[in-house]
């Protein structure tokens, strides 16, 4: 298993590792989940997304490949954005969400979710082959590449001096951060809240750890797990591979239809995706009276019917009330259970996202 | 009245022949915030060893083993508005009360079960 370049600060801030993705990563600290989850909502917290995969695509054709590769538009798109796009197989389904960024003409990084990176990396570099983009080199930097996100509305104060991307979804490349030379910042997150994800070199990621934390202490910022991560995104409505985006499921019934530009000449997946109508949706619930779904519960309906599944469920900290997105056919009208335990328990639909900041 | 554990981490206060069973600090401190507990249900019969109920923390639903054999004759059903306490006061929340229907066997004593953690 792998250690991130933050391994050590993980220890000694209580972290209780487990194995994510084939890294050892922190579930939680010593205040736990819910303190972690709160201390995001109310003030901020960092998290290490070290494990996170960075591929570079440069050269005559990036962008037109990219057009081609991925489902969202990047030919309107100037340098310092970052846009999210899903990156589908021919048959529709995801072979994985991911984050664009645009440096300059022809030259991106695309942040790719840890378990994905090789195969990403695979796909990327065969598709480029097969549809003749043989000029665009293609780069996995991801060992030579930490990520820290400081999320929540005290995330700017903690970072004074630093020039951060102004906008929600842009970055700037290179820089101080706290005295920490970085080789990026963008205002990105999976939290729901404001916030920074900062690129660093390895050899100085844990001085940048050190320093957000030592800064942050004042106001109230504590580092924060995989737990917390799980619990903000799910809150916020964000899709997680393997969970809301698989290869079995097409990428048109995740309710993320902003990200897929169908009136592109062309991009891998468009035929599958418009030749079929979407037979599920994603779709936000409450729990009703006592109890928590968890992901791969069964949906029932009123008939006994089989009408889908939870993708992710827990607890929502903030409301206090367990949630879950539900992957649920898109015929179906009537009322909506699942079991858990042998017992039944009644959902009910609530609009996406959970919670929303006021901005 | 004698506090014993067993392996998987419960607890077992023995008053004559009614056990109250509860969770260990240790188990509490890996099980991380107690969300949700399920409660048994008053009646209910269960073997020493069985599974008595699941807990739920905000990352999973863990199951609790019944240290003894016997019937379940009392619940705890302040844990259903505050499931917490079992995170915040393990040591002294029980989650259900158990008439024995056999001595207690394989139990530790909290100095032996103590030791058993290091």
């Amino acid at each position: 298993m792998k250690k991130t370049p933050l391994y050590e600060q993980h220890i000694s801030a209580g972290g209780v590792m487990v194995d994510f993705a084939g890294y050892m990563l922190p579930v939680r600290y010593s205040d736990g989940i819910i303190a972690e989850h709160r201390a995001v909502r109310e003030r901020a917290g960092l998290f290490d997304v070290s494990h996170m995969g960075e591929i570079t695509l440069e050269g005559s054709g990036a962008e037109a490949f990219l057009e081609y590769l991925l489902t969202n538009r990047f030919s309107d798109m100037p340098a310092g954005k970052v846009r999210y796009s899903l990156m589908l197989y021919p048959s529709g389904g995801t072979v994985d969400d991911v984050l664009v960024y645009k440096r300059g003409a022809d030259k991106f990084m695309i942040v790719v979710n840890a378990a994905n990176r090789e195969k990403d990396f695979e796909w990327i570099a065969s598709a480029a082959e097969k549809s003749g983009y043989r000029e665009v080199k293609i780069n996995d930097i991801s060992d030579s590449v930490a990520l820290l996100a400081l999320q929540g509305k005290a995330a700017e104060k903690i970072l004074p001096g630093a020039e951060l991307p102004r906008k929600y979804y842009t970055f700037v490349e290179g820089g101080k951060v706290l005295g920490v030379d970085v080789l990026a910042v963008s205002r990105t997150g999976y939290t729901g809240e404001d916030g920074f994800e900062i690129f660093v070199s390895p050899e100085n990621a844990g001085r940048l750890w050190d320093n957000v934390l030592s800064v942050g202490a004042e106001y109230g910022a504590i580092p924060a797990g995989l737990g917390a991560r799980d619990t903000l995104r799910l809150e916020a409505a964000m899709p997680l591979y393997g969970h809301e985006l698989k290869a079995e499921y097409p990428a048109s019934e995740a309710a993320l239809d902003f990200a897929i530009k169908y009136d592109k000449a062309d991009f891998i997946g468009k035929a599958a995706l418009t030749e079929r109508a979407p037979e599920y949706i994603r779709v936000g619930a409450l729990v009703k009276g006592r109890g928590i779904v968890r992901e791969g519960s069964v949906l029932i309906g009123e008939m006994g019917e089989t009408i889908g599944e939870v993708t992710s469920g827990t607890m929502s900290p903030t409301l206090g009330t367990a949630v879950a997105m539900l992957r649920l056919k898109k015929a179906y009208g009537g009322r909506i259970f699942a079991e858990i335990r042998g017992k039944t328990v009644e959902l009910e639909l609530t609009p996406l996202p959970f919670y929303k900041r006021n901005k | 009245m004698a506090k014993f554990y067993s392996k998987t981490h419960e607890w077992a206060l023995i008053d004559g022949n009614v056990a109250a069973i509860g969770i260990s600090e240790y188990a509490a401190k890996e099980l991380g915030d107690v969300v949700y507990v399920e409660l048994p249900e008053t009646g209910q019969t269960v073997a020493a060893g069985g599974e008595l109920t699941e807990v739920e923390s905000v990352k999973a639903a863990s199951p609790i083993y019944s240290p003894v054999a016997g019937k379940i004759i009392e619940v705890n059903a302040a844990l259903e508005d505050a499931p917490e306490t079992l995170s915040s006061d393990p040591e002294n929340t029980f989650i259900c009360k158990i008439e024995m229907s056999a001595a207690p066997e394989g139990l530790m004593t909290e100095a032996e079960y103590l030791a058993s953690l290091k």
